[in-house]
């Protein structure tokens, strides 16, 4: 009867969902694995954790677990938010987080720092390095089209400058790899991929990740309004330059901020926005925060898979993700062409 | 809305120039000029969409640049020749979502916002159309859509670019009705342009006719919707025809066409 409060109470009804079940796929990743964990016992580990105290086989396999999947929830939450932003700014569902050549500067940065240093914590910040210059370098490029002076057809200045830049860094990248001496070609490939296994609890990644979204559920609505008209949204009161400008940033520092956390893990910042539009609507009030959701959920139970299908060895988790991906993304397109 | 002196060009071509033009509540004023005389040029400049290239637009007394842009958009509402939906928004949220400028502290929608959003689409005769996607839509009902969602930015002031081009007859007429009716009951003024003579004549209180070279000419629709000045503006000849009390705008035949050159 009354609109406006069903929609409400359906929003906060799918959120509270979604809450409950990343902290499901969180307990579960920590009881899974070579020796596993029950309720209870992963329970009493986590007090025993909380009091300082880890000697304990189960609060030890808690720490590793536990620090694992939390660093699989930020990354996927973190692209799947970078996705849905892309994809509003480019005006195009199927738009992904790497489109623009993000994360091939990533890739080169990672790369450079494995093949000329080998030193663990360089990796993390040459990608990081990477990811921003050439997001700076496309912001430079593109910035008459994302002052919005290009009129109605904007997103291709922007999309054709990031789909060249993602090129000639993916040569770079083969350069890199056909030169690299056989004992770090693997961890190359391995980061290429997209990997969780070496990575390590830190706060910068949550950091980014929640100011961006404290950003992205301020301007939701605006979001909606242009993506509805593009440019003449701003005959509705939408800044359109200032918040293209925003969300060009926050996708950049988001996709960076994963990229350099696990590797460019492909699929999730394509396939979990995608999938979110198509159970519950394209409204951005609802959208960003559900599809942020999903993607960690998503990324934790893709990384337990990852680590136990062929235990003990371990796959890269992108693997799992564009094994998952591919088909999904395929038979999503599909549905599309038919309506 | 008043325009002062204002010069529009277009890849160095003058479209039009020193336009003195003011728009009264209550009035409905016609554009008419060939393709390419710009029509759609003036209509975004005056929404603010584009910088005027020579004078000024004035809103309320004030130049459009000073304006806020959310105060603007509670102000005058503007209707795009095109549209292009990337997402599969439902028909209802498009409409919503011309709420957009009175929701400034809310987050969701309110109760107010979903009555004004459901009664313009029921005078767009579009209710039935709420849950659909928009991108299943036909042209017309698309465009029906639009129309409402351009009613519940509750504005009084409507820029519409070729509103009626992609609609069948009786919505033609239904909507011309409409906006007619919102500028003699409520007081709006609406600048709208059309290729349709007949339609704008039956609607318009106004017509400002723009002959592409610059030169212009505004006045009651009486005085300026006439077969010779029509014909000038739109480089064809035409012909008035009276039928009962209605004017009927015709092109002339191409004998008639000869002894016109």
């Amino acid at each position: 009867m009354l609109p406006a409060f069903h929609e409400r109470r359906r929003a906060v009804s799918i959120l509270t969902v979604l809450v409950a079940a990343a902290f499901c796929s969180i307990l579960f990743a920590c009881g899974i694995g070579s020796v596993s964990l029950s309720i209870p016992e992963l329970f009493a580990a986590l007090g025993e954790q909380l009091r300082g105290d880890s000697s304990s086989l189960a609060a030890t396999l808690l720490e590793l677990r536990l620090g694992r999947a939390l660093s699989a929830f930020v990354t996927g939450a973190t692209l799947a938010l970078a996705g849905v932003m892309m994809q509003a700014l480019l005006r195009n569902p199927l738009a992904d987080p790497y489109v623009l050549g993000v994360s091939g500067g990533a890739a080169v940065g990672a790369l450079s720092a494995m093949l000329f240093f080998s030193a663990a914590w360089l990796v993390d910040i040459a990608a990081f390095g990477g990811a921003m210059a050439v997001s700076f370098l496309l912001f430079l490029l593109a910035w008459r089209d994302l002052r919005g002076s290009a009129g109605d057809s904007n997103a291709p200045m922007l999309l054709l400058t990031g789909v060249i830049i993602a090129s000639g860094c993916g040569a770079l990248v083969t350069l890199m790899l056909s030169i690299a001496p056989d004992n770090r070609l693997r961890g190359m490939v391995f980061w290429l991929i997209g990997d969780l296994s070496a990575t390590q609890a830190r706060w910068l990644p949550w950091t980014v990740w929640l100011i961006a979204l404290v950003f992205a559920v301020r301007v939701a609505r605006a979001i909606n309004v242009m993506a509805l008209h593009a440019e003449a949204a701003a005959t509705l009161g939408i800044r359109v330059n200032r918040l293209r400008q925003g969300l060009f940033l926050f996708s950049a520092l988001l996709t960076a901020s994963a990229v350099s956390t696990a590797g460019s893990i492909g699929f999730v910042g394509l396939i979990v926005p995608h999938a979110c539009r198509f159970a519950w609507g394209p409204d951005h009030r609802l959208l960003l925060p559900a599809a942020t959701l999903a993607g960690g959920t998503f990324l934790v139970l893709a990384d337990t898979l990852a680590r136990t299908v062929i235990a003990p060895q371990q796959l890269p988790v992108g693997v799992i993700t564009a094994l998952i991906g591919v088909p999904v993304f395929l038979l999503q397109l599909h549905q599309i062409h038919r309506k | 809305m008043q325009t002062l002196k204002l010069g529009l060009r277009i890849g160095g071509r003058e479209l039009v120039a020193g336009l003195d033009w003011t728009v009264e509540a209550g009035q409905c004023w016609c554009v008419i000029g060939r393709n390419g005389a710009g029509k759609s040029t003036l209509l975004r400049t005056i929404a603010g969409l584009r910088a005027p290239d020579s004078g000024s637009v004035l809103l309320g007394g004030r130049v459009l640049s000073e304006w806020q842009l959310l105060a603007l958009a509670r102000e005058r509402a503007y209707l795009p020749q095109g549209r292009n939906d990337a997402f599969g928004y439902r028909a209802i949220d498009t409409v919503l979502a011309a709420r957009h400028p009175y929701q400034d502290d809310r987050y969701w929608d309110a109760e107010t916002d979903y009555r004004i959003a459901h009664a313009a689409m029921r005078a767009l005769d579009a209710g039935h159309l709420a849950e659909r996607d928009v991108r299943t839509l036909s042209g017309g009902e698309r465009q029906r859509v639009a129309i409402a969602a351009v009613l519940s930015q509750e504005t009084p002031l409507l820029l519409l670019d070729e509103p009626a081009s992609a609609l069948d007859l009786a919505h033609q007429v239904g909507v011309m009705e409409l906006l007619a009716r919102l500028c003699r009951a409520e007081g709006k003024a609406v600048v709208l342009v059309s290729h349709d003579l007949n339609l704008s004549h039956s609607v318009a209180s106004h017509a400002l006719l723009l002959m592409g070279d610059g030169e212009w000419l505004a006045g009651p629709s009486a005085e300026v919707m006439t077969a010779p000045l029509l014909s000038r503006c739109l480089g064809y000849p035409i012909e008035a025809v009276q039928h009962g009390r209605r004017t009927i705008f015709i092109p002339a035949e191409e004998g008639e066409e000869k002894s016109n050159d």
